[in-house]
């Protein structure tokens, strides 16, 4: 458990800190303002989705291989926290694009990729809960999310062919050639905060799970 | 047996209870025409721009006419624990998928020619000059469709609402087939044919490549109990 409360410490400490650092110590951005600020926490939030998304296919891959309960509880606890930043990146999105872009939305290629990134998250989520059975629903799940994590980059490399073959008006945002120093320090701050709580949460959820389990099995034995 | 030989027994054997039941068929075929009618509706096909918007209407059909196919696929096979016995029988697991795969893409593509046709006439969409190009794709997209539907059909039967959960796992997997089909058939309609044309194709057929190879290596986690 020690290594636990250090965990939870540092994520603490280290949330403090990016919270400072994003509101007080960055400078403003010159032409979008104060709104722009969200940025920290939007690509930390996108961070972790990726990250997360990796992590449910690395898992399931090894959950198939060794067919053990042990990294299905892994790859699901990811896909449960990955999707709740993939949510976050989707509302933080349109409030920064409203008044930078003038609009909530638009169908570019990084907007569209975690929109259905999102939809396969969900995907997954909502598969485990409709299957009856422990082993077939590692199984299953862990089939649709490898497809589902080959998907994402398809459909993000085809958004780019499409928009490049079809010259759109060009996207501000994202890409800044060259941040301010004192943003890039924010901007890592606030990754590692994010990644830190990503992995404080997923080890919760993975307990959470194992306990579940635990009592599950005392249960049976009780029965019988 | 050998592989193919198995892998022709199961697509025998769908094409077989098909001719005698015809219900994919008919299924899939009076569902396309009802979204095309649909559309008809939704869009005054008068002020449409057809070159822009035809083969998007098109792949839109053809995506939800199949699903409708797809969603059958695996249902068949549990009545009277059909799948069990094909479990069972001395087969590769591969060929079951493979088999079904290729059932489905065959109603699939029959039931889309048709669509095309009433399609062209519907919308005054002159495909003939066309029909090589368009046959091309139609078979490339809707085998991307058929393959990735074939193996998420298979996941989707063993929950507890499988037709709904078909399209959630289906369409967002099957979105970068979608999106590279439209584009094609919108490059092959023009004239002369846009130069996306080649480029499409090319990723149709990595798109292709891709989702059969994942599903015969995953296909056996599937159907293990």
């Amino acid at each position: 458990m020690k290594a636990h409360n250090v965990h939870a410490f540092l994520t603490f400490i280290l949330m403090l800190a990016a919270i400072y650092a994003v509101f007080v110590y960055a400078p403003t951005e010159l032409t979008m303002g104060e709104v722009q600020r969200i940025f920290y926490f939007h690509v930390s939030s996108a961070w972790i989705s990726f990250l997360a998304i990796f992590l449910v296919f690395l898992f399931s891959l090894l959950s198939l291989l060794k067919s053990s309960r042990h990294w299905d509880i892994r790859s699901a606890s990811a896909a449960e926290i990955g999707a709740v930043f993939c949510t976050l990146v989707l509302i933080t999105g349109p409030i920064w694009a409203k008044p930078v872009w003038g609009i909530w939305w638009t169908w570019d290629a990084r907007l569209t990729s975690f929109f259905v990134l999102w939809l396969i998250y969900m995907g997954y989520l909502m598969l485990r809960r409709l299957v009856e059975s422990a082993e077939q629903r590692a199984k299953l799940s862990a089939v649709f999310a490898i497809l589902g994590a080959v998907d994402v980059p398809i459909v993000y490399m085809a958004n780019r062919w499409w928009r490049t073959q079809h010259p759109q008006p060009v996207i501000a945002g994202g890409e800044k050639s060259g941040l301010d120093p004192e943003m890039r320090i924010a901007l890592f701050i606030s990754l590692a905060a994010f990644t830190l709580l990503f992995f404080y949460l997923w080890r919760l959820r993975c307990n959470l799970e194992e306990l579940n389990d635990s009592g599950e099995a005392m249960q049976r034995r009780l029965q019988s | 047996m050998h592989f193919l030989n198995q892998v022709s027994a199961i697509l025998w054997k769908d094409i077989l209870t098909e001719f005698r039941t015809k219900d994919a068929l008919t299924s899939m075929l009076l569902f396309g025409l009802l979204v095309i009618l649909m559309f008809h509706f939704a869009f005054e096909p008068d002020s449409l721009d057809t070159e822009k918007y035809g083969p998007g209407l098109l792949w839109v059909t053809f995506i939800f006419a199949g699903m409708l196919g797809m969603n059958r696929t695996f249902v068949t096979e549990r009545e009277n624990d059909n799948l069990q016995g094909l479990m069972m029988a001395p087969v590769n697991w591969g060929a079951i998928y493979l088999g079904k795969m290729l059932s489905n893409l065959l109603f699939m593509l029959i039931a889309e020619t048709i669509i095309l046709f009433c399609f062209s006439i519907f919308f005054n969409v002159d495909i003939l000059p066309r029909l090589g190009w368009v046959s091309v794709i139609t078979f490339l997209g809707t085998l991307g469709f058929a393959s990735a539907g074939t193996i998420l059909s298979a996941i989707s039967i063993n929950t507890r609402m499988s037709e709904v959960m078909l399209p959630i796992l289906f369409l967002p997997v099957a979105l970068p087939a979608i999106l590279g089909a439209v584009e094609a058939t919108a490059a092959a309609l023009t004239d002369p044919p846009g130069a996306a044309l080649g480029f499409w194709v090319k990723f149709l057929i990595v798109y292709d490549i891709i989702f059969i190879t994942l599903p015969l290596l995953l296909f056996d986690y599937v159907l293990e109990e």
